[in-house]
C-alpha cells in the first residue's frame, strides 16, 4: 500500500496553492496524503492512452509479432490496447505490420482515412518504416510515412513482442504530453490540419503521385557541385 | 444483363482500387445478387487476401481470388542476390515456419553444385523442420478456430506452445522467426547438450498439450457442425489442380514428399502418413492433428539417434559460390505442402533463373470449387483451413 504519510511540521494551516502553480514534488506529497490533484487535460490523456484500440490489420511477417504480442506470454492487455478492432470506424491506432507494396498502398491510406481522430501510428518492422531487406524490389513502398504520418517507429525484422510493447509505451508517453488547447495542440482538436491524405491511385508503373509532399520530404542529402 | 457482368473482370473491384466494398448485380439465371469485396483488409483473410465473393441470398454463387496484395518481388531480388544471400529472404517467404523453407532451398542449391551434407546436419534439419511443423500446425488450428468464431482461446494455447519452441529457436540461431539456419553443406551452429535435453523435454511434452488441445476442440459440437461435409474436395479433382500437403491428404491419397522424395535422412525413421476419407475441413482440421503427433515421434528418433560429428562439410564454400552451369529442382514437405525451389545457374555468383514452388498458392487454386453452395460465413472456415501463408502466396 501507499508510504505511511509524514507528520506535517507545520502546526500552522498553510494556504493552499492553486493547481497550476504546483511542483511535481508537492503534488507527489499531496498524492501521499490521500489528495489527487490533476487539470482535466492530464485526466483526459490518462484515460487515452490507457485504452488505446489497436486496428486488426496484418500485412505480413510483422503480423504475427503483433499476434503474438496480444497472447498471454506478452499481453498486450497490460496495456489497455488487447481489443483488436476490425473496423477502421473504432480503431484508435494504426499498427503497419509488415511490408507495404504498391498494390497495398492505396488502400491502407484509406483505412487511415476511415479511423476517426484522435488516431496514431506504428510503423512495425523495417519494411513499414523503409521497405526494409525488400527495399530494393519494384513494387515496395519505401517506407509507409511517404502518405500517412508515423508517430512511432519500431525497427526490427520482425520487431520482437517486447519492442511492440516498448513502443506502445512511448505512444502513450507521447499521448500523455499532448495539448489541448494553444498553439501547441494536438491534431485532433485543431481544425486547421487535415486527418485525411489523399489515396495514392495504383498505376501502370509506379504509384501516383509516389508520394505526399506535405506529410514525407526526402532526407536532405549531400549535393556535390560538378565541375564546369 | 448478361452473366458476363458477373465476371470480376468487368466488375470495378478488379479494375482499380476505387469502387464500393459491395454491390448488387443481375444475373439472368441467379436474380438479384450481391458482390462482395472480402479483404484485403478483413480480420479473417490471414494477411492481405482478397475473395471477390457473389452471393445469393447467403450463399456463394462465385468467388474470385484476388492476389498480389504481398507481392515483394521475392524472385527478382533473389536472381541479383548471391546465391547465399537469398537465404535470409526464404526466412520471409512462409514467415511461420522459416526453417523448413531454408531446408528447401539449401536442398535446391546443394542439388545444383552436388554438395553433400554431413549426418549430424542432416538430423539436425529434421529436428528443425519437425519443430516448425508442431508450430505451425498448432498455430494453424489456432487460427482455423478464430475463423470459426472462437475468439481466440484455442490461439492462445497454441501461442503458449509456440513461444516454447520459439525460445529454443532463439536460444540456437539468435532470431525468434526468422532464424537463417541451414547453411549449403549444414547448419550455421551446433545446438550444445543442454539445448539439445530442453527440446527433447519440450518434444516429450508436447503429446500433453494435443491431448489438451483435442479434449477442447475436437468433439466440441459447434466445431462438428460447422466443418463436417463443409468445403469438400475430392481427391481427382485435388490432383489434377496440384494440390499438395494436408489438404491433398485430408482428401485421401497418399503424398508425402518425405516418403516420396524420401530428401534428408527422411528413411530412416518410422512415421506414418496420416489420410484423410471425406476431404472436407473437419479433415483437413484432423490432418494437422495427426501429423503433430507424428512429428513428435520423429523428433523422438531424431534425439535418440542424433550422431556426433561435424555440422559443415568441408568443401562447401561460403564465400566465391558459384555453382556449375545447370539447373535443380529441390522439394521438400513444408508443413503447408510441397515447397519447392528451382534454380537455374549460368555459373555466375548469383541464380540465373530463381523460382519458387509455392505450396499455398496452388492450394488456394481451389477455393472457389470448395466454397460453391456454402454460406459465406463458411468460406471463412474453409480458407481457414487451406492454411495459407500470403508471404508465399504472392512472393
Amino acid at each position: 500500500m501507499s508510504t505511511p504519510a509524514t507528520p506535517s511540521p507545520a502546526s500552522a494551516p498553510q494556504p493552499f496553492p492553486a493547481a497550476g502553480n504546483l511542483s511535481d514534488a508537492e503534488r507527489e506529497e499531496l498524492r501521499r496524503h490521500g489528495i489527487l490533484l490533476t487539470s482535466l487535460e492530464e485526466l483526459y490523456n490518462w484515460g487515452r492512452s490507457n485504452s488505446i484500440w489497436p486496428l486488426q490489420f496484418g500485412l505480413a511477417c510483422c503480423a504475427i509479432e503483433m499476434i503474438a504480442a496480444a497472447t498471454a506470454r506478452f499481453d498486450i492487455a497490460r496495456f489497455g490496447a488487447e481489443i483488436f478492432r476490425p473496423s477502421p470506424r473504432q480503431a484508435d491506432l494504426m499498427i503497419v505490420s509488415g511490408t507495404v507494396t504498391k498494390k497495398m498502398a492505396p488502400q491502407v491510406v484509406r483505412l487511415w482515412n476511415q479511423m476517426p481522430e484522435p488516431k496514431y501510428c506504428i510503423a512495425m518492422g523495417a519494411c513499414a518504416i523503409s521497405g526494409g531487406p525488400f527495399k530494393q524490389g519494384y513494387n515496395v513502398l519505401k517506407g509507409i510515412d511517404r502518405f500517412i504520418p508515423v508517430d512511432i517507429y519500431i525497427p526490427g525484422c520482425p520487431p520482437r513482442p517486447e519492442a511492440l510493447l516498448n513502443g506502445l509505451i512511448q505512444l502513450q508517453a507521447q499521448i500523455k504530453g499532448e495539448r489541448l488547447t494553444g498553439p501547441g495542440a494536438a491534431r485532433h482538436v485543431r481544425s486547421d490540419v487535415t486527418s485525411e491524405f489523399p489515396v495514392p491511385e495504383y498505376g501502370e508503373h509506379d504509384l501516383s503521385p509516389p508520394k505526399n509532399p506535405a506529410v514525407w520530404q526526402p532526407a536532405p542529402s549531400l549535393v556535390r557541385p560538378t565541375k564546369v | 444483363m448478361s452473366a458476363a457482368d458477373l465476371s470480376p473482370f468487368n466488375s470495378p473491384f478488379a479494375a482499380g482500387t476505387a469502387g464500393p466494398s459491395v454491390r448488387a448485380v443481375k444475373d439472368p439465371f441467379h436474380g438479384d445478387l450481391l458482390e462482395v469485396s472480402m479483404g484485403p483488409q478483413h480480420p479473417s483473410t490471414h494477411g492481405v487476401f482478397r475473395m471477390v465473393v457473389t452471393l445469393d441470398g447467403e450463399i456463394i454463387v462465385k468467388l474470385k481470388p484476388v492476389f498480389g496484395y504481398l507481392h515483394r518481388n521475392h524472385e527478382k531480388i533473389a536472381e541479383n542476390t548471391s546465391y547465399l544471400g537469398s537465404m535470409p529472404y526464404t526466412d520471409r517467404l512462409d514467415y511461420l515456419c522459416s526453417m523448413t523453407t531454408n531446408w528447401a532451398y539449401a536442398l535446391a542449391v546443394e542439388k545444383l553444385a552436388g554438395q553433400a551434407v554431413p549426418d549430424r546436419a542432416q538430423y539436425l534439419r529434421i529436428i528443425m523442420a519437425e519443430l516448425t511443423r508442431l508450430v505451425n500446425h498448432s498455430c494453424l488450428v489456432g487460427f482455423l478456430f478464430n475463423d470459426l468464431g472462437t475468439s481466440f482461446t484455442p490461439l492462445l494455447y497454441a501461442f503458449r506452445e509456440r513461444e516454447k519452441i520459439l525460445d529454443l529457436f532463439e536460444s540456437l540461431t539468435g532470431s525468434r522467426m526468422m532464424c537463417n539456419y541451414q547453411r549449403f553443406g549444414g547448419c550455421r551452429v551446433d545446438p550444445t547438450p543442454e539445448w539439445l535435453a530442453a527440446a527433447s523435454r519440450l518434444v516429450d511434452n508436447f503429446p500433453r498439450f494435443l491431448d489438451e488441445y483435442e479434449t477442447m476442440l475436437t468433439g466440441n459440437e459447434i466445431m462438428l457442425a460447422r466443418t463436417q461435409g463443409v468445403g469438400v474436395l475430392d481427391a481427382a479433382k485435388a490432383v489434377n489442380a496440384g494440390i499438395t500437403g494436408p489438404c491433398l491428404r485430408a482428401s485421401g491419397y497418399n503424398y508425402d514428399v518425405r516418403k516420396v522424395d524420401g530428401y534428408g535422412f527422411y528413411p530412416r525413421f518410422d512415421f506414418r502418413v496420416p489420410l484423410g476419407a471425406h476431404g472436407d475441413t473437419y479433415d483437413r482440421y484432423m490432418m494437422r492433428v495427426l501429423e503433430m503427433r507424428e512429428s513428435v515421434k520423429i523428433l523422438q528418433q531424431a534425439f535418440r539417434d542424433l550422431p556426433a560429428g561435424p555440422i559443415m562439410d568441408p568443401k562447401s564454400k561460403l564465400r566465391g559460390f558459384r555453382p556449375k552451369a545447370g539447373e535443380a529442382y529441390g522439394r521438400t514437405e513444408s508443413p503447408k505442402g510441397e515447397l519447392g525451389f528451382f534454380l537455374v545457374s549460368d555459373g555466375s555468383p548469383n541464380p540465373y533463373r530463381y523460382r519458387v514452388r509455392p505450396p499455398t498458392l496452388i492450394n488456394l487454386t481451389l477455393l472457389e470449387d470448395m466454397c460453391l453452395g456454402h454460406t459465406i460465413a463458411d468460406s471463412v472456415v474453409i480458407l481457414g483451413s487451406i492454411d495459407i501463408v500470403l508471404g508465399e502466396v504472392d512472393r
